[in-house]
């Protein structure tokens, strides 16, 4: 009768090399072995995601704009980036539309913003107007010059509509983070995701309110 | 005589070497890379660089070892830690200046040393696969000095750091995640410091000592080339060695020594007199912490990077990315990985070669050194134009190189070497 251990234990015996079987072994070794490696890859690539630390820090920050009067500014800080807040006056907004002349990009069309704020107003709401303060040239923080007309210090002149102004190399952008033609700056202010979380509340860093 | 005498203590270190060689092939090993690796016999002066390269490694490494005992790698303290170093560590300076001036000299040896490979065509058959973990150390080199660069934590290493890290944004899907992978942060902070400061000192250093490794073996297997380019394994002596060659022990550990002295005089002279070299070696806006609100007037990066960042801004956005530019500076380091294949010369020293390609490679290192120069400079004209002009030099030089190293003519090559 055919015995298959007698018939491996004779195969050992006489030393024959069963190379098919030896090949099949190896490969999938290996397989297994790629697979593994794959596996073992995942959690430390995974590591240089933001930790949860960091995600906790970039979380979406709440603003009150309960007492933020009309013309005045907020400055808070999202990701290590500088936002600004505007409650903008009537007449800041009537200013809008009588200046996409003078602007390098006035519908927004090359900016970067969300699809809710890409409009004449940049914004949710026409009133408060929410930008990153980072200057679209190299990264300055622009400074905010709102009063219209010629300014002490010399840089603006009696044909300053009021907006942004950007102390490193000079850039000007309106009321809406547009940019002027002919400034460094490509692009207008970039506009950070946003919500209302409610009349008083503003969230920065998420695109629909939620509670946080 | 004396010399035969037999002496106690030299018979015992004999014993403990043949104890050791039993255990460990030490004679075999010194043989083999050193008493008995024979080199060609004509070498010049562009042969110093290999090994002074060798000894800016070990500084490097040094240098670095120590900086890593007071230096904090933190957002709140490394910059504070590193003038720590500057005046208050003992001879903190001197190990914070050679470490600095390290990596600006490691960039101009390399350099130096790519650029006689070049000449003499070293990167030619059997040559290839000696390049090729050159250029790895090349870019092993560059990533570790980038990194490096971040960790003083000054307002140029700040955004310095933000614009290389933001390039792999302009990729097309993966960008965004893949700058967010990297920072491990929403922005260049304490994570990504902390982490440049791991590869900076740990990981990068491994992977450059394994290559240097692997670069001197495939060397000493393949044997060193020489400024004729013929092979002088081709031409043996009744012992079994080449006549034209030299053994790399006493010949060239004596000649490289002295090669070394020159160059530790010229280096000591910059580390003592202008470890600043005027802003090229440390930019004066690093002299100021790292401000994510305040950007630097010019974002330059150090000077070992400018002609590649020469390229990344003479390609203009187009269809509405700038991720060609990204591709060209990247095809630019790529495209020297091919040089031993795109050269197709009969000949491979420049003594042998025609004029065609005499002229190619001078005007190639002046189109890098431009390039080079362009890329330290705002982006105005007429840089912008001459960026272009040399960008489309560079590509031209190796994509067209199986081309006119063809049809250039060439003078016979010696079947010995000559001075």
């Amino acid at each position: 009768m055919r015995n298959p251990f007698n018939e491996r234990k004779q195969a050992l015996m006489t030393e024959e090399i069963d190379r098919g079987r030896r090949q099949l072994l190896t490969v999938a070794t290996s397989l297994t072995g790629v697979v593994g490696v794959a596996f073992a890859a995942a959690p430390f690539l995974s590591s240089w995601q933001p930790s949860a630390r960091a995600k906790a820090l970039g979380a979406p920050v709440e603003i009150d704009i309960s007492k933020l009067e009309p013309g005045a500014m907020l400055k808070i800080v999202w990701r290590g980036k500088p936002v600004y807040v505007i409650r903008r006056t009537p007449g800041m907004l009537e200013s809008l539309g009588k200046i996409s002349g003078l602007l390098s990009d006035p519908e927004s069309e090359r900016s970067r913003q969300p699809d809710y704020a890409k409009n004449e107003q940049r914004a949710r709401k026409p009133e408060y107007f929410v930008v990153l303060g980072v200057c679209t040239h190299l990264g300055c923080a622009p400074q905010n010059r709102f009063t219209p007309g010629a300014s002490d210090d010399g840089v603006l002149k009696a044909d300053w509509p009021g907006g942004f102004f950007c102390p490193c190399h000079g850039s000007k952008f309106d009321v809406s983070g547009r940019v002027f033609k002919g400034v460094p700056a490509p692009n207008n202010l970039e506009i950070p995701p946003y919500a209302f979380a409610d009349d008083q509340h503003i969230l920065i860093g998420l695109d629909e309110a939620r509670p946080i | 005589m004396p010399a035969e005498r037999p002496n106690a203590a030299g018979g015992r270190l004999k014993a403990l070497g043949a104890w050791i060689d039993e255990r460990f092939p030490m004679s075999a090993l010194w043989k083999e890379h050193m008493s008995e690796y024979y080199a060609p016999k004509n070498f010049n002066f562009w042969y110093f660089f290999g090994s002074i390269a060798l000894f800016v490694l070990a500084l490097q490494i040094v240098t670095g070892i120590f900086l890593t005992m007071s230096y904090k790698p933190m957002d709140t303290e490394a910059f504070n830690s590193v003038e720590y170093i500057m005046r208050d560590v003992q001879w903190g300076w001197l190990i914070r200046y050679l470490h600095s001036t390290g990596a600006s000299a490691f960039f101009i040896v390399v350099y130096l040393h790519m650029f006689r490979a070049l000449l003499y065509g070293s990167h030619r058959k059997p040559r290839e696969l000696l390049w090729i973990f050159g250029m790895l150390i090349y870019l092993a080199l560059m990533a570790e000095a980038f990194m490096g660069y971040l960790l003083p934590w000054g307002n140029m290493s700040y955004w310095g750091a933000q614009v290389i890290v933001s390039l792999f944004g302009s990729f097309p899907w993966i960008g965004d995640a893949l700058v967010q992978w990297i920072r491990g942060d929403y922005f260049i902070s304490d994570i990504t410091l902390n982490r440049f400061f791991a590869l900076h000192v740990v990981a990068v250093p491994l992977v450059l000592i394994f290559l240097v490794v692997a670069h001197i073996l495939a060397l000493h297997e393949v044997g060193s080339n020489n400024p004729d380019g013929i092979e002088i394994k081709k031409v043996k002596g009744p012992d079994g060695h080449p006549l034209d060659g030299v053994t790399m022990h006493p010949y060239y550990t004596v000649k490289d020594i002295y090669g070394l002295a020159i160059f530790m005089l010229l280096f000591a002279a910059v580390v003592f007199f202008a470890p600043e070299m005027g802003g090229l070696f440390l930019e004066a806006a690093n002299f100021d912490p790292a401000n994510a609100l305040l950007t630097p007037e010019h974002i330059a990066p150090v000077w070992y990077f400018t002609p590649y960042y020469a390229m990344l801004r003479a390609v203009p956005a187009f269809a509405g990315t700038q991720v060609w530019g990204v591709l060209v500076m990247f095809g630019a380091i790529v495209l020297l990985f091919f040089v031993p294949w795109l050269d197709r010369a009969p000949v491979k020293s420049i003594r042998y070669r025609g004029p065609i390609f005499k002229v190619a490679l001078m005007l190639f290192a002046a189109a890098f050194v431009t390039l080079g120069y362009c890329g330290m400079k705002p982006p105005e004209q007429p840089f912008k134009a001459i960026s272009v002009v040399g960008t489309i030099y560079y590509f031209a030089f190796f994509l067209l190189m199986p081309w006119y190293s063809r049809i250039d003519s060439h003078k016979p090559e010696p079947t010995r070497v000559t001075w």
